[in-house]
């Protein structure tokens, strides 16, 4: 194994370009808090209703908005020339592809988990519940991120690819949202937490083959 | 040195047998080149007929449809697109993947070279478009390896830009160093082969 340091590059590189747009951090933020406020106009306000489905509202909108910005991650590198440079390198394509989904997590996806407990509390979920729940939508929101970026490198090529991204990330979301769901109604003690983690490390272990497999053919 | 690592190996690339085929159409087949440290290859053809396919394919992006590519010397790539963001300053450029080759290089020098002084705290987006093809060059100072794989790299300099791109062949030719580009018109420096596609 070469030194780290190309991917300490790649790493930098990309959470320079998660930031310099603006809208890397913003529009996720934006649109998950935007989708879960719309919940109570929906279904009502009455509290006992809100609070039985407040942690499911909260995996369903931290879904759909780990999903926003996915477009550009690789798309923008197709374009830019910069990933047949890359796929050039000595650097393995997957730790590369690793590293900008997991940049992204940390520039779009983490704040989203940051932002659950207020958001929480609007839809009248125990507060008891909400500080350790964070831990289940941290490691759901990284699975979600590493599908929607194998789904964001196969729809690379495609010109306005962001319903596609959904279309083939949505499906794979689902153990993920099983899991995380259980998880979040069990408290930290429960097993589904193990089996959220699983999900996890499987997305982990997944994702980079094949987003980087992707990569190769977009950029041939 | 990479130089002289270059001059160990009896060729710095070897394709043999290419074939290409976009569609129904073939592009080129049954094509065979070497280069040795030192030459510089010209690779000619009409729009479409097939340069930035061969250059792919001698660069490892594209699976050749017939043939096979040697290459054992690392080699620097200049395509047609630049490979700098729209945010990304010349500096940040140079600087990013000076650390992905782990090079000393002094990333302000090298854009004094390239007479990239000027904008190099100014973003990509901003860049005229030659001085984002001077940027793009100027990643072959950051490290030094034997083959170089240019894609137009004329296009959109003026005349002192196109005398300073020669002057870099011919000064990593003389080292050497190999160049295969594909090119339109004259050819600024000597070339010791061509490929007519």
């Amino acid at each position: 194994m070469r030194s780290p340091s190309p991917l300490r590059a790649a790493f930098r590189q990309a959470l320079g370009e998660a930031w310099a747009g603006g809208a890397g951090v913003l529009l996720p933020i934006g649109f998950f808090a935007g989708a879960a406020m719309l919940v109570p106009f929906t279904v009502g306000s009455e509290a006992s209703q809100l609070s039985s489905i407040g942690t499911g509202i909260l995996w369903v909108a931290l879904a759909l908005a780990s999903l926003v910005s996915m477009e550009r991650v690789f798309q923008a590198d197709l374009e830019d020339g910069v990933l047949e440079l890359w796929a050039q390198e000595e650097t393995p394509l997957f730790l590369v592809a690793a590293a900008k989904i997991i940049a992204h997590w940390l520039v779009s996806g983490l704040p989203l988990v940051l932002l659950t407990p207020p958001i929480g509390i609007a839809l009248q979920v125990d507060p008891g519940a909400l500080v350790p729940a964070m831990l289940a939508y941290g490691l759901g929101g990284l699975a979600f991120f590493l599908w929607g970026g194998v789904a964001g490198a196969l729809a690379a090529s495609v010109a306005r690819g962001g319903l596609l991204i959904s279309l083939l990330a949505l499906p794979l979301f689902v153990p993920t949202a099983i899991f995380g769901a259980l998880a979040t109604i069990e408290g930290p003690g429960g097993p589904s937490l193990l089996f959220l983690s699983a999900t996890t490390l499987f997305a982990l272990s997944i994702a980079p083959f094949a987003a980087s497999a992707a990569l190769r053919l977009a950029v041939d | 040195m990479a130089e002289n690592a270059a001059m160990m190996h009896e060729f710095l690339i070897k394709a043999a047998g290419l074939g290409a085929i976009r569609g129904e159409r073939v592009l080129f087949s049954d094509l065979s080149l070497e280069v040795k440290a030192g030459e510089a290859l010209v690779l000619r053809g009409a729009n479409g007929a097939g340069k930035s396919t061969l250059l792919r394919m001698l660069g490892g992006l594209s699976r050749p449809d017939a043939g096979a590519v040697e290459r054992p010397v690392r080699h620097h790539w200049i395509g047609h697109r630049n490979g700098l963001k729209p945010h990304e300053t010349p500096r940040a450029h140079l600087t990013h993947w000076g650390r992905v080759w782990g090079s000393n290089a002094n990333a302000r020098e090298i854009a004094g070279q390239m007479g990239i002084e000027r904008p190099f705290d100014v973003a990509g987006r901003l860049l005229s478009a030659g001085q984002k093809r001077r940027t793009a060059i100027a990643r072959l100072l950051l490290a030094d390896r034997p083959l170089w794989l240019l894609d137009e790299p004329f296009s959109a300099l003026d005349t002192q830009g196109k005398a300073l791109v020669t002057a870099l062949i011919d000064k990593h030719r003389a080292s050497g160093g190999a160049v295969i580009a594909a090119l339109h018109g004259e050819a600024p420096f000597e070339a010791t082969g061509e490929v007519q596609l």
